[in-house]
């Protein structure tokens, strides 16, 4: 398969298609939380009772629905497959451990999955590229619509839908973005920034690696509150600390342009001269070179490649994905060999024809 | 003060956090708090079930101590209050009622609240949805009254009436 072939049909939309502000805003997620009642939650659930959930969740999705997706069950897949339906945000890390009556179903394009007997016995997903976490909450409400026809959700009147784990009772929502904040990083801006964040009652975390460090510059922002605020209100919120946010980001990346324009494009140049050279990489040095390369790309200092490079390498260049395209395991030296090799040719692609 | 974390050794780290003007107290011991690492914002030093363990910990209230605690058991499941505080998470959806009394308290250090005002399941909950419409149209009246609108006030009331009157059918029809 050559390389186009396979980012057009093993990629999710969300890391090829265009979208809204997504110099700043890589995607936009939005998550429901749904149980049947009175049957245990799954940490709970005997096997009899995981299996008649998975058999109520396939049956509500047998008939032809306008979200068209397919169920698939986890226990007929590798692990390498499970880990590359993670790598893709598709599952959890606890789905891909695998597991009896786990399973996932999710829309050709990917945008839409839903976990089966994860934490709770539904989490349905709707993830968009670019600023669009008004639009993910119209599909995934639509969505939850259609599965509420079908079957009985867990709900009460003073706590909303009843979730394993108290934190998540409510609405059960989690509406996220995942931003790319380079700017806010080298002007040293960022730890000021999410600390106001995080006094909003919005979640930070890196979305690679542990602690302050976020590789890559990739932070995910979530709301932290379920219960007690209407789901408008929840979009809402994010959306106006992710406007700030993309306005300040912008600031700050002129402002680096401006007053330390040789030093930044110094910079980029590296990361792109190593990527397109490097015969072995890191996943932790890939992802911090792609970010100094989509923020080239951004200010104008790169203009041949793709600006989606970001989004699509930073899930290609994972183990299970490396793994599933060499069709074999992969050791650590020789996943750091493959990682180097496709990331050659995923720039150079980009340098003759782009990717559409 | 015992950790609320390891409630073995005495509590010297006080940590507050607030979220939407909530305030969540925790507890901890040197020991602890070091294995829980800093408290930085992009790593989540407390696994939210051991946050949860010691909000629920009979210790928080050290004056309660010597009030037997019942064993409460949630029937459809078998889960016990006590093993929900240990590991923090509910056994199925009917250890929210069996629970209940106890949770309002945790459900505001939680989240800052303890009532659900957002969207409400169309097919089971038109229980809910005319008892929503009732209290808007209870605050309509209110502020019709207060204008001395008295002919929308009026229409408000019959309106009201006739809701009242299919919740309690709905009612009768479920129960």
């Amino acid at each position: 398969m050559s390389l186009q072939d396979l980012i057009k049909k093993e990629l999710s939309k969300w890391m090829i298609a265009p979208g809204p502000e997504s110099d700043v805003v890589v995607s936009s997620r939005v998550r429901l939380a749904r149980n049947i009642t009175a049957i245990p939650f799954p940490n709970r659930a005997t096997t009899e009772e995981a299996e008649k959930i998975f058999d109520l969740v396939k049956n509500a999705l047998k008939e032809h629905t306008p979200f068209e997706l397919n169920l698939v069950d986890l226990a007929q897949l590798s692990d390498i497959d499970r880990t590359v339906l993670m790598e893709k945000h598709l599952i959890s890390p606890q789905l891909a451990r695998g597991g009896q009556y786990k399973g996932v179903a999710f829309s050709n394009d990917e945008v839409i999955s839903v976990m089966v007997n994860e934490e709770d016995h539904l989490r349905a997903q709707v993830i968009y590229p670019g600023f669009q976490v008004e639009e993910a909450f119209q599909l995934i409400n639509k969505l939850d619509d259609y599965l509420e026809s079908k079957l009985d959700f867990a709900f009460s009147e003073k706590y909303g839908y009843l979730t394993s784990c108290p934190t998540n009772a409510g609405t059960g929502m989690r509406a996220s973005v995942m931003v790319h904040l380079p700017g806010l990083t080298y002007t040293n801006r960022i730890q000021q920034l999410l600390q106001g964040v995080n006094q909003l009652g919005l979640a930070v975390r890196g979305v690679f690696g542990e602690g302050t460090e976020a590789q890559g510059n990739l932070y995910q922002i979530s709301n932290q509150v379920t219960l007690g605020r209407t789901e408008e209100e929840i979009v809402d919120n994010l959306n106006r600390v992710t406007t700030q946010i993309i306005q300040q980001e912008r600031h700050w990346r002129n402002q680096l342009l401006e007053e330390r324009k040789e030093d930044l494009t110094d910079r980029i140049l590296r990361a792109y001269g190593i990527l397109m050279y490097a015969h072995k990489i890191s996943s932790e040095e890939a992802v911090r070179l792609l970010s100094s390369v989509r923020l080239g790309i951004d200010l104008g200092i790169i203009k041949n490649v793709n600006p989606s490079i970001l989004s699509e390498l930073i899930v290609l260049i994972r183990p299970g994905f490396l793994q599933m395209i060499e069709g074999k395991q992969l050791s650590t030296e020789e996943r750091d060999l493959h990682r180097a090799a496709l990331i050659r040719k995923r720039m150079r692609l980009s340098q003759n024809q782009g990717i559409e | 003060m015992i950790c609320q974390n390891c409630n073995e050794r005495q509590a010297s780290v006080h940590l507050t956090k607030i979220i939407n003007g909530e305030k969540t107290e925790i507890y901890l011991c040197e020991q602890c708090a070091k294995e829980k690492g800093e408290f930085g914002f992009a790593t989540d030093p407390f696994s939210i079930h051991n946050l949860l363990a010691g909000i629920l910990s009979p210790d928080v209230h050290p004056s309660r101590n010597f009030v037997k605690q019942e064993v409460e058991q949630c029937k459809n499941c078998n889960m016990s209050f006590d093993e929900f505080g240990k590991i923090g998470r509910f056994g199925c959806s009917d250890c929210y009622d069996e629970f209940d009394p106890r949770l309002a308290v945790m459900m505001r250090r939680i989240h800052g609240s303890d009532q659900h005002t957002g969207k409400v399941p169309e097919r089971q909950g038109q229980t809910i949805l005319i008892k929503k419409r009732i209290n808007e149209l209870r605050t309509e009246l209110q502020r019709a009254i207060a204008k001395e609108e008295f002919e929308k006030a009026a229409k408000l009331r019959d309106q009201i009436y006739d809701m009242e009157k299919k919740e309690s059918i709905e009612d009768g029809g479920v129960e």
